[in-house]
């Protein structure tokens, strides 16, 4: 039972401790800013042994200006990673608004409908963002402009699981930096 | 901890419990629904502990819902008996009323807002003393004492130990709110850990229960974190270009094995938690994912869609060749290893439907073990006696518990909530 009386004294210990949040391992992209923040942490002697430390994220904003009048979402058939033929034209106007703002960056999001794991969708998600990398990387852009990363079935453009909702969600979508 | 007089357990049987749960504060509380075929019950009398009426928290009313809820005790009625750990149990008396055990006790209030927590087991077969534990606790942790009173009991009774003071995290959406929670094993008393406007996946326990990892979206992409969960410190372990997912600890803690996209495709790597390079640890052009470890250390099992559907492989926990491990069935993610490493839990696409299965590791024999369609996300409970998993069940999701023969299952859905992700954690310490 000695956990039950430890927990009173780094409950108040841990009341002086703001979240900051670094990590140890050396990344190689730019550091996640954290808006995390503790809420109401429990400094009361009396506060269970296991009394969990709220922590509350903040909206991140999104998305800025890219080429005028372009699809941001290239859509994708079922269980496919091939960009389709209609989505050409709009990833060769993404690749030359990126090759005229050398310094603009983009990140490529990658979306699956809603059926099967959340963490195997996740890796599908991915290779649909891949793609459209590799088809931007092809017409120019350079890989320091462009971060492909997935959703998998986390953030669903339309809900529901009718074949319409699901080709919705089938998708990469462009997000400028 | 003090006076534990040990006794030696009587009758080692088979033994299945079930997790209760509740008390997700937004919503309607946690059900349980024990349904199937039930297994022998063992009768056991717990009578209302002395001075329990001016206690906060009904001891004896918490240990009874744990010991009904393993599906392992049936709860003889002790209505109007009074006593406590001291008061030796007239053996003519409570013979009769068929019960096997009996469990008294104590709860006294002392200086300073503590309280002491009292308990003695009797064999009422063999008039034995079984022994008795005590705890001083805070008001805040009398259900925990109650639920160490269950382990107790239940561990003496069965000769295994039980898992009623562990915790489950799970995941809730609520709206567009995701809220990481921690939960008694019952359910009840739902602590938020973190919530953000952006998802939460995959949440892991360290292998000591005090932080969880998981996958937040709150920066646009997936990162994984650690999160001590009593202080609410976070530690980002993994922010690589691309995406960072499937945080899997080792049993002894000193690393992580997870899923970076950094080099175009989503393969495992290990990450000290010390920090250094990440090391590849699958070479494929195709999607390796989901690692989890054996609970030796020595093996990752995990998905690959290298035989062109994903499936599940196993491979030392260095890298080098993997093995196939499931062959049924064109669609096998999500596996779990029992920490007693004898079975693997795992999710197949059945003719559309998504189903968790049980193989046993050492005859390959496997098991779909629900009735549901939409089953995700398995894991164990620390004594490999029970799985906690996500289901939709009446178009929501809902998290339930099955025995791992599927006989007995516990719904710890609320009426509504979006429930996702369990992860259960370690015995507590």
């Amino acid at each position: 039972m000695k956990r039950f009386l430890i927990s009173a004294f780094s409950s108040v210990a841990l009341a002086a401790t703001l979240v900051a949040c670094g990590s140890n391992v050396k990344l190689n992209d730019v550091p996640v800013e954290d808006k995390s923040s503790v809420v109401n942490p429990a400094v009361d002697p009396n506060a269970s042994s296991r009394a969990v430390a709220p922590v509350q994220i903040d909206a991140t904003d999104v998305s800025a200006a890219g080429p005028a009048n372009t699809t941001k979402i290239i859509y994708f058939d079922f269980d496919s990673f091939s960009i389709k033929p209609e989505f050409q034209t709009a990833i060769d106007s993404h690749a030359k608004y990126m090759a005229a703002n050398k310094t603009r960056k983009m990140a490529i999001e990658g979306h699956t409908d809603e059926r099967g794991g959340r963490e195997y969708n996740l890796a599908l998600g991915q290779k649909r963002a891949e793609a459209v990398r590799r088809a931007l990387g092809l017409l120019g852009v350079t890989d320091a402009q462009v971060e492909a990363v997935s959703f998998g079935k986390e953030k669903p453009a339309a809900s529901g699981g009718s074949e319409d909702a699901m080709a919705k969600n089938r998708r990469a979508e462009i997000n400028y930096r | 901890m003090s006076d534990i007089r040990e006794t030696p357990a009587f009758g080692r049987r088979a033994v299945i419990s079930l997790l209760a749960a509740t008390g997700l504060p937004a919503f309607a509380q946690f059900r349980v629904e024990v349904s199937g075929v039930g297994l022998t019950q063992l009768p056991i009398a717990i009578v209302a502990f002395g001075g329990e009426v001016q206690s906060p928290q009904k001891i004896s009313t918490i240990v009874r819902a744990d010991l009904e809820r393993s599906g392992r005790f049936r709860s003889v009625d002790t209505a109007g008996i009074v006593a406590d750990e001291n008061t030796r149990p007239d053996l003519a008396v409570w013979r009769p009323k068929g019960s096997d055990a009996l469990v008294t006790g104590s709860v006294t209030p002392l200086a300073g807002g503590r309280f002491e927590v009292r308990v003695r087991l009797w064999d009422i077969v063999r008039g034995q003393d079984l022994g008795g534990q005590s705890f001083t606790v805070v008001q805040a942790d009398l259900r925990l004492a109650a639920h160490r009173i269950s382990d107790f009991v239940y561990e003496k009774l069965t000769g295994e130990k039980g898992v009623f003071s562990t915790r489950i995290a799970y995941v809730t959406k609520a709206g567009s709110r995701f809220t990481l929670w921690v939960a008694d094993a019952d359910g009840e008393g739902a602590q938020s850990a973190l919530a953000s406007q952006e998802p939460i996946i995959s949440p892991a326990w360290s292998p000591d229960g005090t932080q969880l990892a998981y996958v937040s979206f709150e920066s646009r992409k997936p990162v994984i974190y650690a999160h001590d969960v009593g202080t609410g410190k976070r530690r980002l372990l993994a922010n690589f270009r691309g995406s960072n997912s499937a945080p899997a600890w080792s049993p002894d803690g000193q690393q992580m094995v997870a899923t970076l996209s950094r080099d175009g495709g989503s393969q495992l790597y290990a990450l000290s938690l010390t920090g250094g390079e990440p090391r590849r640890l699958t070479q494929s052009s195709s999607i390796d994912t989901e690692p989890v470890f054996s609970p030796d250390g020595r093996n990752l099992y995990f998905v690959s869609d290298r035989g062109g559907a994903p499936q599940i492989y196993r491979m030392p926990a260095g890298g080098g060749s993997a093995d196939r491990v499931t062959f049924s069935g064109t669609y096998n993610i999500s596996p779990a290893i029992s920490p007693d490493g004898r079975y693997l839990a795992y999710i197949s696409r059945v003719g559309g439907a998504f189903k968790l299965h049980v193989m046993e590791l050492a005859t390959g024999t496997t098991t779909p073990i629900t009735d549901t369609t939409a089953d995700e996300s398995p894991s164990f409970a620390p004594n490999s006696r029970l799985i906690v998993y996500a289901t939709r069940q009446q178009g929501r999701d809902a998290l339930m518990t099955s025995t791992l023969d599927g006989k007995i299952k516990a719904s710890l859905a609320g009426a509504s909530g979006d429930l996702r992700e369990p992860d259960w954690g370690p015995f507590s310490r």
